[in-house]
């Protein structure tokens, strides 16, 4: 991987904020778009805007003949059985709100469970709350081993036969774990549930493959991938789609419509009510085709070099704790500089142009779990540096250094 | 962007060494205030006596701008009538837009005005002052 050619198609990457050359390490919150993503949606509006599946006229075949190539695209992306099984939605949150509420609420019922993780996202944990609370079902978290991994100990003992859908996120916001989707899938399929999986910290930065996975349902952005913002996708088992009802009614997502019943549309179109979001679903398309040239390998190895070097170097600064798993961790570090709040860790790095993430990271039960009210996060994708990570690291004993004199 | 322009050394003091840091017995009102974007919360006591603060503590976690910005307020809305802290109050969100204003009742205060140039942390600095409004319209009220 040419990193050099990479940062050249990445136009936001060379600019200087607040007098300093920018380096973007906020990529896990959202990413940089390359200018074929952006050449792409501008090309959508030049020369082929229409609504979609309505028109007779050639810019509604050419603006239908665009957005289902995108679907066919992230069919290819993920291996899905067929492009039908893709619903584009807004992003991962409303793709896991449509399975919480559109098929968990018709399946779950008093007594049988939900099973999640401490490490949830906000996205993949409150609409579970609403289902368990709406169905009279039980919100059951597999617990964290110290480390913040997850142990196929506890996997098991947590799914039981009353659990109907187990709800993990591949890669997490937050520890940089890699969870093994695979084997838990296993344990609840045995036990008669189904499986969904958070990807949108995974999807932009290795191969997903959902079969080989066993996926059930599969949620990700398209915005921390390269893509525009507002769109993103769930992929569903055929099955599981076809008995999952709509939760948004209007245009386009109907069959026949009388004064008092409807019908819908087949899959996926009875998800996808309204004009969908079309120059999006193309950025998507133009963002994966761009992922696939550099190859989604290249890109993992790329990261996961990247953040063994941020480790070392990191570690090298007294009082600064990481947080996550040394081991087997994506592209991402979260961390706290000892007394050194994290927003104000973020905007001493703001005046150095250095962008990064402080707060709790859509994440408060496991900021709990971390026992800290916040901290701060350096993420990094396929346009960053070793020379990112060593102004990271000079700006952060800066910090300590400002600090220990503006408070000493 | 001077960074000495926000973290002025009177800031960093009354972080380090908070003042009004701390919960009191039964009988004041309590007000727990959350900043859900960045995961800051304050829990401010005001003791009420006659319309009037008589004392004010509070415990809480945050950033030095959000926590030092509450022991600022709390050591002047001490003996303030309801009137005189709301306005305080607003006095204070005119400070984050920049105006020039003063704070006779604390000047601490003023160095705040640099936190107008950080929009990202103006929420940080309005959080104690948020928290003091809605105990004292809740007060007013009943």
């Amino acid at each position: 991987m040419n990193i050099h050619a990479v940062r050249e198609q990445f136009p936001i990457l060379h600019q200087e904020v607040n007098g300093h050359p920018l380096v973007y390490l906020d990529s896990a919150a959202s990413s940089q778009k390359p200018r074929s993503v952006i050449d792409a949606v501008s090309r959508y509006y030049e020369l082929d805007n229409a609504n979609v599946h309505r028109g007779v006229h050639t810019l509604g075949s050419r603006a239908t003949d665009a957005y289902e190539g995108a679907r066919e695209k992230v069919a290819a992306f993920l291996n899905a059985e067929s492009p039908e099984q893709i619903i584009f939605t807004r992003g991962t949150t409303t793709a896991l709100n449509l399975v919480a509420t559109g098929y968990a609420r018709s399946v779950c019922g008093e007594g049988d469970e939900i099973v999640i993780t401490p490490m949830e996202h906000h996205s993949n944990l409150i609409p579970w709350q609403q289902a368990a609370k709406a169905t009279g079902a039980t919100l059951k978290y597999i617990p964290l081993q110290p480390d913040g991994t997850l142990s196929l100990e506890d996997v098991e003992k947590t799914i039981t036969p009353r659990t109907k859908v187990v709800s993990v996120t591949y890669v997490s916001n937050v520890l940089g774990v890699v969870n093994p989707i695979k084997a838990i899938a296993e344990i609840a399929h045995r036990a008669g549930a189904i499986m969904v999986v958070d990807g949108a910290q995974s999807t932009p930065h290795k191969r997903v493959d959902v079969q080989d996975l066993g996926a059930d349902f599969y949620a990700f952005s398209g915005h921390k991938m390269c893509a525009p913002t507002g769109i993103g996708a769930l992929y569903g088992k055929r099955t599981l789609l076809e008995n999952m009802e709509p939760i948004e009614f209007g245009g386009e997502m109907i069959d026949f419509v009388e004064l008092y019943d409807s019908t819908w549309k087949d899959i996926p179109y009875r998800f996808e009510g309204g004009t969908p979001v079309i120059a999006g679903a193309v950025g998507l398309g133009a963002a994966i085709d761009f992922l696939e040239s550099v190859g989604l390998d290249e890109i993992e190895q790329h990261e996961r070099r990247l953040a063994a070097y941020a480790y070392e170097r990191l570690s090298t600064i007294e009082g600064l704790q990481m947080y996550g798993p040394k081991e087997n961790r994506v592209g991402l570090i979260t961390f706290n500089l000892d007394d050194v709040h994290p927003h104000d860790v973020a905007t001493v790095l703001d005046s150095k142009g250095i962008a990064i993430r402080a707060g709790h990271h859509c994440c408060q039960p496991l900021m709990r779990w971390l026992n800290v009210s916040a901290t701060a996060r350096a993420s990094f994708y396929l346009y960053n540096t070793e020379s990112d990570i060593d102004h990271l690291t000079d700006a952060l004993i800066q910090t300590k250094e400002f600090f220990g004199h503006a408070i000493g | 962007m001077q960074l000495d322009d926000l973290y002025r050394r009177v800031i960093m003091d009354h972080y380090k060494n908070p003042r009004n840091r701390g919960t009191m017995d039964e009988g004041a009102v309590t007000i727990n205030l959350n900043n859900p974007t960045c995961g800051d919360r304050i829990s401010l006591q005001l003791q009420v006596e006659d319309g009037v603060v008589s004392n004010a503590k509070y415990t809480g976690e945050g950033c030095s701008i959000s926590m030092s910005s509450a022991s600022m307020m709390t050591e002047a809305v001490k003996g303030k009538s309801f009137q005189q802290a709301l306005e305080m109050a607003e006095r204070f969100s005119c400070l984050m837009k920049g105006e020039d204003v003063e704070f006779q009742e604390n000047e601490d205060i003023e160095a705040l005005s640099g936190v107008n140039k950080f929009p990202a942390r103006i929420k940080c600095a309005t959080l104690a002052w948020n928290a003091l409004r809605k105990g004292i319209e809740n007060e007013a009220k009943s």
